[in-house]
């Protein structure tokens, strides 16, 4: 493998782990949503410096130029990861759902509450007036 | 045998039907009068509310735009909250006639065994009542053909919002309901927990006016992904949202 392509490939997953890392360090990252951008990233740069690693992995897929291999790692991981996104984003669409639904029925309970509290206050109000 | 329904509730999803849901409530207290109604508004833009409370219902105002399923679910947890025993869906554009509530109503009182009723308008005695454009018609065709098939029993009317459901059902549908193409879907679920239905005819009306918030653009697109939909309901992992099994909605799932 060209030496060239092997230190790309190590400072951009090196580059990839340290953003991941900083983000989850700095809480702009949940760690539930870093972990599969962790390890992508590690095995990225697994793959980029065990160069043996890559050509058996190629071999056994039947990639003829092994560097091409990472792509396909690579590729894996971002289907991944778009995958993840849509489960996510399910699963916020349904909370959302829930807590609008909540909300409304919520509002309508404090509507007629407040509601029936002024008629009673009216009342006493109108009862008082009448004593004095 | 027959039963006895104490406490009915007519809901009604309204998504910018300011000119409409008046007529609706008002008609609803008319020819239902021990029906409370509740007013579903889905983050309309227009009066909606305001018309729906000057005609004396109560409403529910969800905070924005859920999309019919979600606006009919939310009528479906009042439901179940406030313990009412019968529930029936009507449009707030004012295409369901509220005369026919009643005979839904007998007829659910007259067959214990059943736990909704669908409102049809392709059962022989409706036929003048409704006309619809011809995409429209072959996608009903489509989905009463599956549906059947799927159910084992004659469907003509999979696309309707006009049912009427039992306690049980109210149960079921405040728990799970789907989202974004209820009424063919609604109809699996229902059958996938054992619940049985019918259909009855009955008459329909032109939308008054307002547009229709379930089935405004009615196209292949549509029919596809309600296809979909339908296919995912019968091969669902997870038919059945039974107490003690894990919540429809649940905090982290990640792959």
């Amino acid at each position: 493998m060209d030496s060239r392509v092997q230190i790309v490939a190590i400072a951009v997953s090196t580059g990839l782990l340290a953003v991941v890392f900083e983000l989850v360090r700095r809480r702009r990252l949940m760690e539930r949503y870093a972990l599969l951008w962790l390890a992508a990233a590690a095995v990225l740069l697994g793959f980029s410096i065990w160069r043996n690693g890559l050509e058996l992995f190629a071999d056994a897929v039947g990639v003829a130029y092994a560097p091409s291999a990472i792509f396909i790692v690579a590729l894996g991981f971002i289907l991944l990861l778009l995958l993840h996104f849509s489960l996510v984003i399910s699963r916020l669409a349904d909370q959302t759902k829930v807590l609008a639904q909540r909300l409304g029925l919520v509002q309508h309970e404090l509507d007629s509450l407040r509601a029936e509290l002024a008629a009673e206050r009216r009342l006493d109000g109108e009862r008082e007036h009448v004593h004095s | 045998m027959s039963r006895r329904f104490h406490k009915p509730l007519a809901i009604v999803p309204a998504y910018n039907e300011e000119p409409c849901v008046g007529g609706v409530v008002t008609e609803l207290h008319h020819h239902c009068p021990d029906f409370d109604v509740i007013v579903i508004d889905d983050g309309s833009t227009d009066a909606t509310a305001d018309a729906a409370r000057a005609a004396g219902a109560a409403v529910v105002r969800n905070p924005f735009n859920l999309g019919i399923g979600g606006a009919v679910q939310c009528g479906y947890q009042f439901a179940l909250e406030h313990g009412y025993d019968l529930a029936v869906q009507v449009d707030g554009d004012g295409q369901h006639d509220a005369r026919e509530i009643q005979v839904l109503r007998s007829h659910l009182e007259r067959h214990p065994e059943l736990h909704m009723v669908t409102g049809s308008r392709f059962l022989e005695r409706a036929r003048d009542g409704y006309r619809s454009s011809t995409p429209r018609r072959i996608g009903i065709r489509i989905f009463s053909a599956l549906l059947s098939a799927v159910t084992r029993q004659p469907i003509t009317d999979p696309t309707s919002g006009f049912r009427m459901t039992t306690r049980r059902g109210i149960e079921l549908f405040a728990r799970d309901y789907p989202h974004d193409y209820p009424e063919v879907e609604a109809v699996v679920m229902l059958h996938h927990h054992r619940l049985r239905s019918a259909e009855l005819p009955v008459r329909m009306r032109e939308r008054a006016g307002g547009r229709s918030s379930i089935a405004g653009h009615w196209s292949g697109f549509y029919m596809l992904k309600v296809l979909l939909a339908v296919g995912v309901a019968i091969f669902r992992a997870r038919p059945a949202v039974e107490p003690g099994e894990q919540a429809p909605v649940t905090a982290e799932h990640a792959i």
